[in-house]
């Protein structure tokens, strides 16, 4: 089938159409999530709506922050901020590769001319506790997207189970728009009266992020942060019920946020290097406890399937 | 008789798995038929990324009627016993038969089961086979229970005979079996009809996908070597990335790439490595350079520009990973070109062997070891010691390389290439990666000797390590590989006729480590002190060990030396037995007797593989020959007399035989006889050359039954009773120099 799509021209356009593409399919175009996170399977909409019985249909940006990764902005493809488009549907319905193909379409990719293929990738977040089966896509060799079906998420099993679609947004776009270097990327149209490259927006912040995540992050005090955020979350989790109305209100995102804030320090205190083989695991073992205790509280709720 | 296709179509089936799956289809299916009573002529199992899909040819179409028989209470029975026999049957009194048995009348009943038709048996045996498919991973899907691989998307059931095709009817969780199948995903959309196999693959065939993986791989080969041999250039044979492939497409379509100029200098084996592994290409090679210069990736269907933009967008891909192996390499090149390869390893003290092993378990405290020990066992492989240890400290430097800490498998190589960059002799590269082997039973043996002494050093540290913490392999599980390791210790002895007594090497290492232990600081223990020492008192050995370190570090104490060695010598023990039971297996595959093991085994030096094997090959032929079955007789014969003797009276005889108290001719000669086979044994041990020393053994069979035949061993004179007895015993002595003759059977 040739693609119905002309190629398109920016990163954002590539973006816009993935938007308009999932909202024509019927989810709901969420934001991103307003904290700092590894990767777009954090934002609640993913982790926690992937609890429980109740269907959910939802697709997003999201920044995603991996400060190993920085390269000061030199490396053609390695970032320490980037984007992430996520795409999670529950229960998986029985045509999402089908689904999944005709998103490529739409961001002008020809499945006449290319070789698309599914090739095993299974995936598995040891800080969430969760883990599923699936794919690396494959488009004439190079990994665009990742295609997993959920089976456990903070510990618990997944019923039903979730779809959860990933792309890589700068290496996809970088591919589509025939780019080799990230920082050259048209980030708008390069027809605009100003246009803008991905490097006019985020080259100068690669650099500082990148001297900061490496060299200047205070160490002492992330180590501080990460244990204040472990304790508010378990302080979260055992609130007294019921609140001083009378009113039992669980509150899992609350304590969700903390476990993410967690999770984004653990990251920065590895970038700093400070953080050795063994202790990694511990550290590791102790975000995702802090995973498990939200989800644990999250199917107690409404959200979580519980009837109102 | 009916034909029977089963397709089980789902999203992709990773590679890695098809073939076990086909299997594992057929023996359920196949097995489940004939458990229900259906016999079938053939069946065969094929696999694509999306399908399973099995054919039975000549299925019987129902089952066998199945008569049994039961037998109930007497016929006079109470009413109830009688009543509960009728339940448990089903049937009624008067189908019951009366019949004289042993006890008199009783109540018989004959149970009739009919023959059930085939689609009611394949529907139950294809629901049990589904349901409970041994996938190594399997996931649940949507909002259903149902597990597969992947999402199970349609079961195509049908019997065909010469009445025409009907579908088995039977639904698995929302999936009712068709008639119907799908072609390939991109170039021929759209569910068809089948109405047999041979329908089924001819139509699969037009739609672009070929169902037989063998006759995939086959394709890809062929078309693989085809392009490559037109430009004059070869493909590599990898089987193992050809069968992953072939599980990877339904349409196969090879195209031929070249790889950048500026890859070229690159080792092929990293070339291989990264295109294997990242991108699943071959690597071609250039006969005439010997490089690899172009690549063929496989895939998954024909496009109007005759794959141009697959190619095209596969070999950027390329280019971005050659870069990084590139910058990989080049960075690795200048680190050993500033820092020497021990620059490289330096950041191994960071770096930990395995956790279990504690204090002992840093890497470079490994290597420290390793090299003296190599250092020890070089003159007796004939290395030069210096270069042994050189080797074995840079051996394994390659570990903190870039290149290896992105492709681990390519250790020891890369530390070779390194090496030559560094400017070391090719003895000590060639140990790089020579000293890993021999890997598993079919690798090669190193043969090189600097090779052999690291290779040698790294396996019984590695042994020793674990057996001083009583990590040791249970059963089937051996997580350190360590049976590996003492099979790699048993080969590269024997292998390379390597005289050494492994018992020393292992004590020293051991006592070397326990002390370590229990010493805290930095210290190095020199081996071959320690072998030293073994013999000292514990105070002695304690200064004496001082007396090699630094003042600071002079901890060792004569309570420490104690406690190592007497936690060192069971493990010693332990550990050599366990080498010993390596060897026997080694020693069993290629033919040699158990008992004939067990006689060398109870000789003394038996740590000496080398010598324990030239005295075990040397029985095993020895025994067959007509001169062995003398050599045993003759010597049972003495023994036998001379051991319940020596246990009557509670003494062992072996004083000594005199001449002079012989009293018959049978009985001089005997003496004679023993004179002349020691004097041409002596010699042959000293030679160790087994087979004549056994042959002079064998030569005293004559003597020893004459003596018998005509001498009363137990005299009444006992003088010439104990002279007599001495005398066999003398034989036992001549006799038991290759091996303990007593163990061997026959």
């Amino acid at each position: 089938m040739a693609s119905t799509s002309t190629t398109p021209r920016s990163f954002q356009e590539i973006i816009l159409r993935l938007q308009s593409y999932w909202a024509a399919k019927g989810c709901a175009i969420l934001q991103p999530y307003d904290m700092e996170v590894g990767a777009g399977t954090f934002h609640p909409a993913t982790t926690l709506r992937s609890l429980g019985t109740r269907p959910w249909a939802a697709a997003y940006v999201q920044p995603s922050r991996r400060p190993t990764d920085g390269r000061y902005g030199e490396n053609p493809n390695r970032l320490q901020h980037y984007y992430q488009y996520q795409v999670l549907i529950k229960p998986s319905p029985p045509d999402l590769q089908a689904l999944y193909l005709g998103s490529l379409d739409a961001i002008g990719i020809d499945t006449s001319l290319h070789d698309i293929r599914f090739v095993e990738d299974d995936w598995e977040s040891p800080t969430l506790g969760a883990w599923g089966l699936g794919w690396e896509v494959w488009c004439d060799g190079m990994e665009v997207s990742q295609f997993t079906y959920f089976q456990q998420v903070g510990g618990h099993d997944c019923h039903p189970v979730s779809g959860e679609l990933t792309y890589g947004l700068e290496r996809l776009a970088m591919y589509v728009l025939g780019v080799g270097h990230v920082m050259d990327m048209p980030f708008n149209d390069p027809d605009s009266p100003i246009p803008l490259t991905y490097g006019d927006i985020f080259r100068q912040t690669e650099q500082e992020y990148s001297r900061w995540n490496f060299d200047q992050a205070d160490t002492a005090m992330l180590l501080q942060h990460f244990v204040d955020a472990e304790a508010e979350c378990d302080r979260i989790l055992t609130a007294p019920q019921p609140d001083k109305a009378g009113r039992t209100i669980l509150m899992a995102h609350p304590a969700y946020d903390q476990c993410i804030k967690a999770s984004h320090l653990f990251n920065l205190l590895d970038a700093r290097g400070v953080i050795s083989v063994t202790e990694r695991q511990a550290y590791i073992g102790r975000v995702r406890a802090l995973a498990k205790r939200c989800a644990d509280t999250f199917v107690q709720t409404e959200a979580g399937g519980v009837a109102a | 008789m009916p034909d029977l296709l089963i397709e089980l179509f789902s999203e992709e089936i990773p590679a890695r798995m098809q073939f076990r799956a086909r299997e594992d289809m057929k023996k359920l299916v196949t097995d489940g038929l004939v458990t229900a009573g259906l016999t079938y002529a053939s069946a065969g199992a094929f696999s694509t990324p999306r399908r399973l899909t099995l054919t039975i040819e000549g299925l019987t179409a129902e089952s066998p009627t199945q008569r049994e028989e039961r037998k109930g209470p007497k016929a006079d029975a109470p009413d109830a016993a009688i009543e509960g026999f009728l339940r448990a049957t089903g049937l009624t009194r008067d189908q019951l038969e009366v019949r004289e048995d042993k006890k008199g009348a009783t109540l018989f009943a004959t149970l009739t089961r009919p023959g059930r038709k085939a689609p009611e048996i394949i529907a139950e045996v294809l629901e049990a086979t589904i349901r409970t498919f041994p996938w190594p991973k399997s996931m649940r899907w949507g909002a259903g229970s149902l597990r597969w691989v992947r999402p199970l998307h349609s079961i195509l059931c049908i019997l065909t005979d010469d009445h025409g095709t009907e579908i088995v009817p039977l639904t698995l969780d929302g999936i009712a079996t068709t008639n119907t199948t799908e072609g390939h995903r991109f170039m021929a959309p759209g569910r068809f009809a089948v109405t047999s196999f041979d329908d089924y693959a001819a139509k699969l065939k037009r739609a672009f996908v070929v169902l037989d993986s063998a006759e995939r791989e086959a394709q890809i080969w062929h078309d693989a070597t085809t392009q490559a041999f037109a430009q004059g250039l070869e493909v590599v044979p990898d089987a193992g990335l050809l069968t992953e492939v072939a599980g990877l497409v339904e349409h196969p379509v090879v195209l031929m790439g070249a790889i950048g100029e500026a890859f070229l200098a690159l080792p092929p084996e990293v070339l291989q490595t990264s295109m294997r592994e990242h991108q699943k290409f071959f690597s071609v090679k250039n006969p005439k350079t010997g490089r690899i210069e172009k690549f063929v990736t496989v895939a998954n269907r024909e496009t109007a520009d005759h794959g141009a933009t697959i190619l095209a967008g596969n070999q950027k891909v390329l280019t971005a990973r050659l870069s990084d192996a590139k910058f990989f390499w080049e960075n690795d090149l200048r680190t050993v070109k500033s820092d020497g390869l021990e620059g490289m390893a330096a950041g191994l003290a960071q770096v930990t062997f395995h956790n279990k092993l504690g204090k002992l378990g840093s890497q470079a405290d490994r290597i420290a070891r390793i090299e003296a020990l190599a250092r020890e066992i070089a003159p007796l492989v004939g290395a030069a010691p210096d270069l042994a240890a050189e080797a074995a400290r840079i051996a394994k430097a390659d570990l903190q390389s870039a290149m290896v800490g992105e492709f681990p498998e390519l250790q020891g190589t890369m530390g070779g290439y390194y090496a030559r960059a560094a400017g070391l002799p090719d003895a000590v590269a060639n140990a790089c990666k020579a000293h890993y082997q021999p890997l598993g039973p079919s690798d090669d043996v190193p043969t090189e000797p600097v090779s052999v002494a690291v290779a040698l050093a790294d396996k019984i540290d590695t042994l020793t390590s674990f057996w001083v913490i009583d990590e040791k392999p249970t059963g089937s599980k051996d997580p350190f590989a360590l049976r590996r390791a003492a099979l790699g210790v048993v080969r590269l002895v024997l292998g390379n006729g390597v005289r050494v007594g492994l018992y020393g090497a292992i004590y020293s290492s051991m006592v070397s480590q326990l002390i370590t232990k229990r010493v805290a600081g930095k210290h190095e223990l020199s081996l071959k002190l320690i072998r030293g020492v073994a013999d000292l008192g514990f105070k002695e050995a304690a200064e004496t060990l001082n007396s090699t370190m630094q003042a600071e570090s002079r901890k060792v104490s004569s309570e420490i030396v104690e406690s190592a060695i007497r936690e060192a010598l069971p493990k010693c023990e332990d550990l050599l037995a366990f080498l010993h039971d390596r060897l026997k297996v080694h020693l069993r595959d290629q033919g040699i007797r158990h008992d004939v093991i067990d006689a060398c085994l109870a000789m003394p030096n038996n740590d000496d593989l080398t010598l324990l094997v030239k005295r075990a090959e040397a029985l095993s032929g020895f025994v067959k020959t007509d001169d062995g079955t003398n050599l045993l007789q003759g010597f049972k014969r003495a023994n036998n007399i001379l051991t319940a003797e020596e246990k009557k009276d509670g003494v062992e005889y072996s004083y000594g035989a005199d001449p002079k108290f012989a009293e018959t001719p049978e009985e001089k000669t005997l003496f004679t006889a023993l004179d002349k086979a020691e004097a041409t044994i002596a010699p042959a041990m000293k030679a160790e050359d087994f087979p004549a020393a056994m042959g002079a053994m064998a030569a005293l069979r004559a003597p020893i039954d004459a003596f018998f035949n005509t001498v009363q061993v137990n005299s009444d004179n006992a003088v010439i009773r104990r002279n007599r007895l001495n005398l066999l015993s003398r034989i036992r002595a001549t006799c038991t120099q290759v091996a303990d003759l007593t163990k061997v059977e026959g």
